[in-house]
This record gives structure tokens, C-alpha cells and sequence, in this order.
């Protein structure tokens, strides 16, 4: 649910980063944060286990520039991961304007993609939210590494709607800010509809 | 669509800011906001330029949810207030209208007792002041800035 202030004409909604455990979703909002401008972006908050796993969620707010005199800010939210932090994950998509999916291209993850995008179908159904209707897109992450599946297997898999997507290595950024600008322009799109999920 | 658009006008921002303004004086707080349950930040006051209100707006709201999520395990409503006491400050956070989160940080200059008592006064006038902003957000003809906007202006955003 994005929020309009008139007052201060700005424009905020939120984005959610979704995916199995260690597919990379705290490494892209490090990469995005370390790439932004200090003047467009805020601190980065990662609530985390001594480990580095996310715990709750890690938060970036970002400023992207003006639509028609409205500054517009985007929060980026990462969830945790692991399968057992559930509960968590359902409170962190509360309100979300959408969403992306990191899958982790690995052959050996192809089971933990499939068990997270359903869960993410689950947890949005749960709060009212068909994911066929909200703004979203897939990143294939990873695609550096050996043994990874090919993006055409990834697609079949975890994609059959045919949303954007696209590959990326997210130590390294390649990827992460294309996957960013997708989602991004697909929520200004369904805020032109009057929409707002 | 579960939930109408959150969106901000003058003239309830004003309304808002004012009782905003006031709650830092009457309760001897150092900074009083007001969060959304998404964790967008609606309004603040007091020292805010040594806090990081965007930060503490998510945490909020996160904090918040994490609490709603607990109370509904144990079939509660929701715990609509949360006091957390450090060695200088204390935060005192408090659900109002199940809708928004009305935040305030405090030092020894006030008490516990005084915030929640001036927290109730103004939680009921911002409780008014939000039923009657979602009344016109759902009226007819409230459009949305974005309607206009077209595809180049979307592209103009990433151009750089």
C-alpha cells in the first residue's frame, strides 16, 4: 500500500525482496546501498543473528528523484530466508507494493526456489494479495557459479507467468539494479492505474 | 484492493503536526512521531534532527507487527502499548486506532506516568483526525497525482 503525502509530496511504497535462505537478498540491497548516492539513500538496517542470517528483515530506504513535482521513495525490505522464520516473513509483506523474487540458480537449491515461491504465494493470499496481480519480478542470482541450472529450467521452474527477468550475480552487482528499475517502473505503472494494492 | 491507499492531505497533516507539537510539550518528551503500520513515517516533532526517524519509523513498525503476530498466537486482540526503558532514554510506543503507531521518546525530565496519561488524550484526537482522513481518501473522485503520468516520465526516473 503506498503512501501519498500531499503535505510533503513525496510518494513512498514499498518493495520486498523474497527468496530461499542465503539466495542473496541481503547482498542486494548491500550492493545497491554501496552503489546510491549518500543523498538518496538512508542508513541500511539488517536485523540479523551473530551468523549473518536475516533475522527479521533488513531495510534500505531509497529516494529515486521527482514525478511530477512528488519526490518518490522507495523502502526496500529484505525477509528472512530460513524456513522456519515464517511467521516473520508473513509481517514483512504487509502493505508491499511489490515484490521480487531472488531464486538461487544452483541445481541444488531448484527444491528450496520452488518451496519458496509457493510460500511467498501462500504468505500474500494470506493477507489478501494474489501475487498474479501484484507488481513483481524474478532475479536468476548466482549466475556465476559452476554448477548452476540454465535460465530456461529457472524459468520453466519458477516463472510460468512470464514476468520480467533476469540474471545476476549480486556480489558483484551484475543484475541488481536492472532487477530493481523493473519492479520499480511496474509499481509507478500500477500507481498510474489509480491501484495501490 | 484490501486496503484503501494511505494518502496525506494539508489540512489533516496540519491537524496532526498540531497535536504532534503539542504532545512534545505536555508530556516533557524529546521526540514524538507518528508511523504507519507499513512503517512510513506520517509526522514528527522534537529533536528530530539527532534521530533517525526513517530508521525508527520500520523499526516501529516492525516491532509492532512482530507484537500483533504474538498477540494473535495467544487469541489477543493486539498489545496496543509497549514501554521499553533504557539508562537515558525510554520509548514509549502506543497502537491507536489499530491504524497508525504514535511514538514517543523520552528522558528523566518526564515520567511514564505523564506520557501515557497526555498519550491517551492525544491518541483519541488522532484516532478523530484519521477515521475522518480515511473517510475521504474512499470518496469518490479523490484521484490519485499518478493518473496522468506516462511512460517517459517513469523512464526519465532511471535515466541517470
Amino acid at each position: 500500500m503506498s503512501f501519498i503525502n500531499y503535505m510533503a509530496r513525496e510518494i513512498n511504497c514499498k518493495l520486498v525482496y523474497y527468496g530461499p535462505g542465503l539466495c542473496g537478498k541481503t547482498t542486494n540491497l548491500q550492493y545497491i546501498y554501496e552503489r546510491t548516492n549518500p543523498e538518496a539513500k538512508g542508513k541500511m538496517i539488517s536485523l540479523a543473528t551473530e551468523t549473518e542470517r536475516t533475522l527479521f528483515f533488513d531495510f534500505l530506504p531509497l529516494s529515486l528523484g521527482e514525478i511530477r513535482g512528488f519526490k518518490t521513495r522507495f523502502h526496500l525490505y529484505t525477509v528472512p530466508g530460513q524456513v522456519f522464520y515464517d511467521a516473520s516473513r508473513k509481517l514483512i509483506l504487509k502493505g508491499v507494493d511489490g515484490v521480487i523474487f531472488v531464486a538461487d540458480s544452483q541445481i541444488e537449491r531448484a527444491e528450496a526456489n520452488l518451496e519458496s515461491v509457493e510460500n511467498l504465494r501462500t504468505n500474500l493470499a494470506e493477507q489478501g494479495y494474489a501475487l498474479d496481480k501484484l507488481p513483481y519480478v524474478v532475479q536468476y542470482n548466482k549466475r556465476d557459479l559452476p554448477n548452476v541450472a540454465s535460465v530456461e529450467e529457472l524459468r520453466e521452474m519458477l516463472n510460468p507467468t512470464n514476468v520480467p527477468d533476469y540474471e545476476a550475480v549480486a556480489r558483484t552487482g551484475v543484475g541488481v539494479f536492472d532487477t530493481l528499475k523493473a519492479v520499480a517502473k511496474l509499481v509507478l505503472t500500477e500507481l498510474r492505474k489509480g491501484g495501490g494494492a | 484492493m484490501i486496503n484503501p491507499q494511505m494518502v496525506m492531505y494539508e489540512e489533516e497533516f496540519n491537524q496532526i503536526q498540531t497535536v504532534v507539537d503539542r504532545l512534545v510539550r505536555d508530556a516533557n518528551a524529546k521526540v514524538v512521531f507518528i508511523v504507519d503500520k507499513n512503517g512510513q513515517l506520517i509526522a514528527a516533532s522534537g529533536d528530530i534532527d539527532n534521530v533517525d526517524t526513517t530508521s525508527l519509523a520500520s523499526l516501529t513498525a516492525g516491532n509492532i507487527a512482530a507484537t500483533g503476530g504474538m498477540a494473535k498466537l495467544l487469541k489477543e486482540n493486539e498489545f496496543a502499548t509497549q514501554f521499553h526503558e533504557g539508562e537515558k532514554a525510554n520509548i514509549h510506543i502506543q497502537l491507536v486506532g489499530n491504524r497508525v503507531i504514535l511514538v514517543v521518546i523520552f528522558d528523566a525530565r518526564s515520567s511514564l506516568g505523564l506520557v501515557r496519561l497526555r498519550v491517551k488524550k492525544s491518541s483519541e484526537e488522532l484516532n478523530g483526525i484519521f477515521e475522518s482522513l480515511l473517510k475521504k481518501v474512499a470518496e469518490p473522485g479523490a484521484d490519485s497525482p499518478f493518473a496522468e503520468i506516462t511512460d517517459e516520465d517513469i523512464d526519465n526516473l532511471f535515466n541517470d
